[in-house]
């Protein structure tokens, strides 16, 4: 397999579970032989704002951030947060989101409006050469715990990566506490065939 | 084993293989998770101190009975500490001492950008600063060398994006406890080198001056800093982050990577000079190297292309090289940028210094995002207070933590908010001018450890007449809950008696003292008008856990949509769960922890509680 580059912009709200999704990924990379890089910014994240977190994989990877316009993979776990971080999109990238809106305050007040998905999905074609719209929250709590949603997005990228879903199988198992890995690997397979 | 681990890890992971066993400081951002790292360690000691001059008294007094230490903080933090750090410096170190400091690039949580390398200049100590985990991890080791050897203090200089970013470090498999274990220590007593008193501090300044010439001399050939071979076109010096995104932009560059930023290598940059045709520094904020650069008469681009203010990024390096000339761009045309601020240079100078770089713009379509700003959590005990201040029109001086987001809309209830512990002196300056209006300083419990009490006393011993509210949830919250000394907690997870706000402030001469619970809104105002209009002297202390920490929930309140008429007072007190729903509000029961605020704020009765209990009960959170 070869080291090509890949830049991951995961983007979504405070407490969406970015953090143990962007692990993953880094662990799965590991695994793959890449050297790998992260970089989130905390602080005000548990306070309900924006948080993102980007992931490098590379043969040798320099910098921790993704050069703006450079990034492969936009992984959305929420509408606004995706549309916010298009700009961060190669040409032709792809982007995965989750169908799921979070309003913030602005927009619970009255004092703003929540964009339309149709207005979100133009602003994304504009970028993206491939997206993918999935029901990650609902289908999270089918399974019985709506934080599952980002590792079923995960699965959703797997199938666009070269690596078996044996190594994603595996650093879940060891990434997971052991109550919630039988749960995590059923989710990461809603994902893997949601998309297939 | 191969692990990636951030900066702050690797920082802390560095000092415990270097054989440290003391960690000191005081919390921020980005500096916070270095000590929380170290003290999972075996064999080590962790201690949050106050503020950040107690931390580094401290770990000087380690250092004096020939212990490693250091000490943590953020950028600003060392103005706190930087009496002691000039001190320190002058008595020289015996154990190693590391002053642990993260700068923020970015303003990504700071007041301000301040590039604490000029700190090695100002106060005459070296400064080293690692640019990935690897190197934050390695150069600790090299660091305390350094400082033991020479008997400095050092300056360990981090920034955010190393601070909280990942990279590979070599980790070991085992973790056993490190360095030798102490046997019955003993202070060497020496006056003569631990007391700046004029007559030895005149020898000690000469002293200073001359390690820092032989420093400068080692910097030659010290491992810290890297000549990495390249192009004769280019040279490239830089260090920390700004290093990896050189390597990006100019992959065939010569680099002369520095790990020790002060002081600085001449011959060095004589051999890069006769290398390349072209000399650039790429360092974030402060023209730093380049001053130094030129005053030795080698011309190099610097902040003439490369911005003055923010933090770097491939892409701040790649528009900022190309619209100096140092590069192509890479498919030209194509890209639209819009052009970078320059400060007007003074007339005749015939230099300008860039601000910041040109932003490539991408096109897409016009679409209004609306933006997620941080706000009080629901339920979070600080509402209360903000809320009865802007329904009493009070100018509020704030202070810094969590509460100063009491500051956003809707609440709008914080005026002014400077530095830690600010806010009490700057009530009593305008009042001592005649202002009759409504004034009165808010401050947290960890800030008013930190530095709330000097101030405090300035009030009752100068016939002040000032309110200060102490906004107490026992927990330093903001930087992510750690122990304050009314925590009743140390860090190492050692229960204390807590120490109480209201015993402190009577003892500085308050006799006007009241504690109250925030959430009894009623009780909450007529007590803080009473103080407010008073001409006493006086301090309400209002006593409430932080919610995120004990993680108390309740039920959500329900609004019954039949009585609810949108008059809108539930909204106005900025809570996320509650939700304007056209017709009437509505609560998110998810986000909604239940603290019954808009309960008690609804004119109508509209909206209804679901607690069964009186407010002491907790129940299991979702
Ligand atoms: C000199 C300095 N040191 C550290 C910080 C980082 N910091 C910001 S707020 C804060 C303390 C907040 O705790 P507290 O006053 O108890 O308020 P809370 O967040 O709990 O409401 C700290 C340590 C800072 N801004 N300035």
């Amino acid at each position: 397999m070869s080291l090509e580059k890949r830049d991951f912009l995961l983007a979504g709200v405070g407490g969406q579970g970015t953090i143990l999704a962007s692990d993953i990924l880094v662990e799965v990379g590991l695994s793959s032989g890449y050297d790998v890089k992260k970089s989130e910014v905390h602080g005000m994240a548990q306070r309900g704002g924006s948080v993102e977190s980007q992931v490098r994989w590379g043969e040798k990877v320099y910098s921790p951030t993704i050069e703006r316009g450079e990034a492969d993979f936009l992984l959305g776990f929420e509408m606004l947060e995706v549309a916010r971080w298009a700009g961060f999109l190669k040409p032709g990238g792809e982007v995965i989101a989750n169908r799921y809106r979070i309003a913030p305050p602005s927009v619970n007040t009255g004092q703003a409006t929540y964009p339309e998905e149709s207005q979100i999905t133009d602003l994304l074609k504009s970028r993206a050469g491939k997206i993918t719209w999935i029901d990650a929250t609902s289908e999270a709590s089918a399974l019985g715990n709506s934080a599952l949603a980002g590792v079923i997005l995960l699965g959703c990228l797997a199938a666009e990566l070269p690596m078996d879903a044996g190594v994603w199988i595996e650093v879940i198992e060891r990434l997971v506490p052991p109550r919630f890995v039988d749960l995590n690997r059923q989710a990461f397979t809603v994902g893997l065939e949601l998309v297939r | 084993m191969k692990k990636l681990l951030s900066g702050n890890e690797a920082i802390a992971y560095g000092a415990y293989q270097a054989g440290c066993h003391f960690g000191c400081g005081y919390p921020g951002t980005p500096s916070t998770e270095i000590l929380q790292s170290f003290i999972k360690y075996p064999g080590v000691y962790g201690e949050w101190q106050p503020n950040e001059k107690v931390a580094l008294d401290v770990a000087m007094g380690i250092s004096f009975v020939f212990q490693r230490s250091f000490a943590t903080m953020k950028l600003v933090g060392l103005n706190v500490a930087s009496d002691s750090l000039f001190s320190a410096v002058h008595m020289g170190t015996r154990g190693g001492l590391l002053v642990v400091v993260a700068d923020d690039p970015g303003h990504h949580s700071s007041q301000n950008e301040q590039d604490n390398r000029q700190f090695g200049r100002f106060a005459k100590l070296p400064v080293v600063e690692p640019s990935d985990s690897a190197e934050a991890a390695a150069f600790v080791k090299e660091a305390f060398e350094l400082s033991e050897t020479w008997h400095t203090p050092v300056i360990y200089r981090t920034t955010t994006r190393l601070s909280h970013s990942r990279s590979v470090v070599d980790y070991a498999d085992t973790l056993d406890v490190i360095g030798e274990p102490r046997e019955t220590v003993k202070y060497v007593r020496d006056p003569r080198e631990q007391i700046p008193l004029p007559v030895n501090a005149r020898r000690m300044h000469r002293e200073i001056e001359q390690k820092l010439a032989d420093l400068s001399e080692w910097a030659e050939t010290c491992a810290l800093n890297r000549l990495e071979p390249g192009s004769s076109k280019l040279g490239v010096v830089t260090s920390g982050v700004p290093y990896q995104y050189a390597r990006e932009v100019f992959p065939d560059a010569t680099f002369l990577k520095l790990g020790l930023a002060y002081p600085l290598p001449r011959r060095l940059f004589a051999t890069l000079a006769s290398m390349v045709d072209r000399i650039v520094v790429i360092e974030e904020l402060d023209p730093f190297y380049e001053e130094h650069i030129r005053l030795m008469g080698i011309p190099v681009v610097g902040k003439d292309v490369f911005p003055l203010c923010g933090e770097f990024s491939i892409e701040v390096v790649r528009q900022a090289a190309i619209a100096g000339g140092l590069l192509e761009a890479r498919s030209p045309g194509s890209v639209k940028t819009r052009p970078a601020a320059k400060i007007r240079a003074a007339e005749g100078s015939g230099v300008t210094t860039v601000l910041d770089a040109p932003v490539v713009e991408i096109e897409l379509p016009m679409l209004d995002l609306p933006p997620r700003p941080p706000m009080l959590c629901p339920g979070c005990s600080h509402r209360g207070v903000f809320y009865v201040l802007q329904r009493l029109r009070a100018t509020v001086f704030g202070d810094i933590g969590c509460y100063t987001l009491g500051a956003m809309p809707p609440l709008d209830a914080t005026h002014v908010c400077g530095p830690m512990g600010a806010s009490i002196g700057y009530v009593h300056g305008v009042d001592l001018v005649g202002v009759k209006e409504r004034t009165v300083a808010v401050i947290g419990d960890s800030t008013f450890f930190h530095s709330g009490m000097p101030p405090a006393l300035n009030v009752t011993a100068n016939k002040g007449t000032s309110t200060t509210i102490v906004v107490d949830n026992g927990i330093t919250a903001m930087t992510g809950h750690q122990t304050d000394p009314g925590t009743g907690r140390t860090m190492m997870g050692e229960e204390v008696p807590p120490v109480y706000i209201e015993n402190i402030v009577r003892a500085l001469g308050y006799e006007k003292v009241d504690v109250i619970d925030p959430y009894d809104l009623k009780n909450t105002r007529k007590v803080l008008t009473d103080h407010l209009d008073s001409d006493t002297p006086s301090v309400v202390v209002v006593r409430a856990p932080c919610v995120l920490a004990t993680r108390e929930r309740h039920p959500a309140p329900v609004v019954d949509p039949e009585v609810c008429d949108m008059c809108g007072m539930c909204l106005n007190i900025g809570c996320a769960p509650i939700m304007n729903r056209g017709e009437h509000t509505e609560i998110d029961p998810i986000l909604c922890i239940g603290c019954d605020y808009c309960v008690e704020v609804c004119p109508k009765g509209a909206i209804v509680s679901r607690r069964s209990d009186d407010g002491s009960s907790k129940e299991g959170g979702a």
